[in-house]
């Protein structure tokens, strides 16, 4: 009976590890389609920054309440992990409870505490359902944003759903368990009551030990399957952010929010323009191939890693004032649709023997409207938002440059700001010769 | 009266000297009547701290930040390298401007160009100068106990991390300073940036600067306080949508300094 639990558990360990890798490379290898941008400079700043912001939660804390709840949920994932250990040894081996006997005393100790983070996550997860169905927060409403109608709403509270089952099935498992050893069942070894679980004993008391075995196997197996499920889902979802948004911090930029990259790629013709650099024609740089970004490949491997580790909670959306006053920009919407976008060439690609094939789409048009990327003022209030340092401007920016530089498609008031420039270097139309007439109004 | 005087760098290299600093106007300082005046109330500052400056006079331009924002990089560096080439002809070190879109241009973006200079806000240079004692701003006392509220803008905030020093140079006119419920890190914005200023608005509900004057006069602030022409244009247009004008003024820091010292 036991072996054959065992080459089932190895089976869909197996399994789940092989899907939950092949979607590891497949989002791995359309980040990677993303133009080169090196953020690996000064290390020492890059780790601090992702151990205040991912490990330690900062921006979270911006809205204390929620930033606890938020920090139950990811203590709880983060530490119950150790118990999950014990449970895929003890799947592989067929034993039960194998940390047991090496930790003695502790034992019945550790498992209490994690039964205190189950409940903290299971509270936590049952409040974030209530407040996401209720639409006390208008950022996560969909009849307030488009962007969330459908599958993200619905993705938001599948994995809430998904948690309390979790912590439920771990949590009645353990409480069957101590039945169990109450009647001195030989596979079940001695540990003591359970700090949280032992409440949830009367439930078992009219139980037979058959009964219990059956209860307590199938809730082991909803438990550590629901994790591997889990795993997986997390990959096409939203959720993506709980391994994302360490690496997303760590290669944030470091510059000031006001600096706009820099496009050297004009440098060099612009110096000849000027006649500040006179190079022979042999070394005339070629003109690249596209200013500005037209599609996914034309942004940086991190705006493409952005995109992977949003998890839609808007709050660069509620903070945008072209949102707030009703525009159709949503910067959330922005990091949305470039992973739709990435999505869809993933699965372009797995159909294609692992090579794009052209779908005659681009991320501007198809997915973000250029009416949503004109309405930006660029205040960075989308940025300064963010919880895991994502920064939808970048790529606003960047699609823009795409429309005036390589469409020359703006809209009339812009050519002629450009124009003025051009003539009168202001964006007004003034004579440049009046610019300093504004002295003469001082007394003298 | 005091003899205010501007010179220009060319003047001044033709004389063999060179300024403590560099005052860049900025075409809204330059060529918007609003914005002009507050050029005037910050060099009437500079000559009654006795800081020897200058300006660029005819030979500025645009630093190209609106150029860069609609997405025109061309047109944006061909301003950027044209003016660098200016200031590094005059050896120029030190730039002070009251524009927070210049500001931002010249010192984040100019050195990815080759064009390296110490730049600040005028903020900045007005808390030194008071904390230097250079000028005394609160002897005039004409806003003293009156409720001021600051409206921060996004290029010298979020942008750029400066938040205090607008909001101490308010507090050297012993006013009483009232913050509206978005500020700092979680300001408003005018509705001005990113090139905004030059075209109309997206369609939506409301336009930024009535939402931004809505919250400021909520303050009951009788007097709004900018750092930003962007800002000043757009809160004044909000202003005057409000039939406000007569009862609540908006004035930038320099003009406050200046009324506050009867410069």
């Amino acid at each position: 009976m036991t072996i054959i639990q065992q080459i089932l558990f190895i089976l869909s360990l197996g399994i789940a590890a092989w899907l939950v890798s092949r979607r590891i490379l497949i989002i791995s290898k359309t980040i990677r389609l993303g133009k080169d941008e090196n953020l690996t400079d000064q290390p020492g700043q890059r780790l601090a920054t992702m151990m205040r912001i991912a490990f330690g939660q900062k921006k979270m804390f911006d809205k204390p309440w929620v930033g606890l709840l938020h920090f139950m949920v990811y203590a709880g994932f983060l530490l119950i992990n150790i118990e999950v250990l014990e449970i895929i040894l003890d799947g592989i081996t067929g034993r039960h409870r194998l940390f047991e006997p090496l930790l003695g005393d502790f034992y019945p100790v550790l498992i209490g505490f994690f039964e205190i983070l189950a409940l903290a996550v299971l509270v936590a997860c049952s409040i974030f359902l209530v407040r996401r169905s209720t639409g006390i927060v208008s950022r996560l409403q969909p009849t307030r944003h488009r962007e969330l109608r459908n599958w993200p709403q619905l993705d938001g509270k599948l994995i809430l759903i998904a948690e309390i089952v979790l912590m439920m099935a771990i949590l009645t498992m353990n409480a069957a368990d101590s039945t169990l050893q109450d009647l001195d069942n030989p596979h079940y070894p001695q540990t003591g009551t359970f700090l949280i679980s032992q409440f949830l004993k009367p439930v078992f008391a009219g139980w037979n030990e058959h009964g219990l075995v059956i209860y307590e196997r199938i809730a082991w197996w909803v438990h550590i399957l629901g994790i591997f499920a889990f795993a997986l889902y997390v990959t096409y979802s939203k959720h993506l952010h709980i391994a994302l948004a360490f690496p997303n911090t760590y290669f944030t930029r470091l510059v000031p929010k006001g600096e706009m990259k820099n496009m050297p790629e004009i440098t060099s013709e612009v110096r000849i323009m000027l006649g500040i650099d006179n190079p022979p024609h042999s070394e005339v740089q070629a003109v690249p191939e596209r200013f500005g970004a037209r599609d996914v490949q034309d942004l940086s491997w991190k705006n493409l890693m952005d995109a992977y580790s949003c998890t839609e909670c808007g709050r660069c959306t509620a903070a945008c004032p072209a949102n707030i006053t009703g525009k159709k920009l949503s910067p959330r919407k922005i990091m949305m649709d470039t992973r739709d976008r990435l999505e869809d060439i993933g699965q372009n690609m797995l159909a294609n023997k692992g090579t794009f094939s052209d779908d005659g789409k681009a991320l501007i048009g198809d997915y973000i409207l250029e009416e949503e990327i004109l309405a930006c003022t660029t205040c960075n209030a989308c940025v300064q938002e963010c919880p895991v340092l994502i920064n939808p401007l970048d790529i606003i920016l960047q699609l823009r440059r795409y429309k005036a530089m390589d469409e020359a498609k703006v809209p009339a008031s812009w050519n002629m700001m450009f124009q003025n420039i051009d003539t009168n270097q202001a964006p007004w139309k003034f004579a440049p010769g009046d610019r300093f007439n504004w002295a003469e109004s001082l007394p003298k | 009266m005091m003899d205010y005087k501007v010179p220009t760098m060319a003047e001044m290299a033709a004389r063999n000297e060179t300024p403590e600093i560099l005052f860049w106007v900025g075409c809204a300082g330059a060529f918007d009547d609003r914005y002009k005046k507050v050029t005037i109330a910050f060099a009437k500052i500079l000559n009654h701290a006795g800081i020897r400056f200058a300006v660029l006079g005819t030979e500025e331009s645009c630093t190209g930040d609106p150029a860069r924002r609609a997405g025109n990089e061309f047109a944006f560096q061909m301003l950027a390298m044209s003016n660098i080439q200016v200031l590094d002809m005059y050896s120029v070190k030190k730039i002070v401007t009251a524009c927070p879109h210049c500001f931002n241009t010249l010192k984040n973006e100019y050195p990815g160009l080759g064009g390296n200079y110490e730049v600040i806000h005028h903020s900045e240079f007005l808390q030194q100068l008071i904390n230097e004692r250079k000028i005394r701003p609160a002897d005039g006392q004409p806003f003293q106990g009156k409720k001021i509220t600051f409206h921060d803008s996004c290029y010298l905030g979020r942008a750029n991390g400066i938040y205090n020093a607008p909001r101490e140079v308010l507090h050297a006119l012993d006013a009483d300073l009232v913050e509206m419920k978005r500020s700092r890190a979680k300001g408003l914005c005018c509705g001005a940036g990113g090139a905004q200023m030059f075209k109309e608005p997206e369609k939506g509900t409301k336009d930024i600067n009535i939402e931004r004057i809505e919250e400021a006069l909520s303050t009951g602030a009788e007097t709004i306080a900018v750092g930003c022409p962007f800002c000043m244009i757009m809160m004044t247009d909000g202003l005057k949508n409000k039939n406000k004008e007569d009862s609540v003024r908006i004035y930038d820091l320099a003009e406050l300094i200046a009324q506050a010292g009867n410069f």
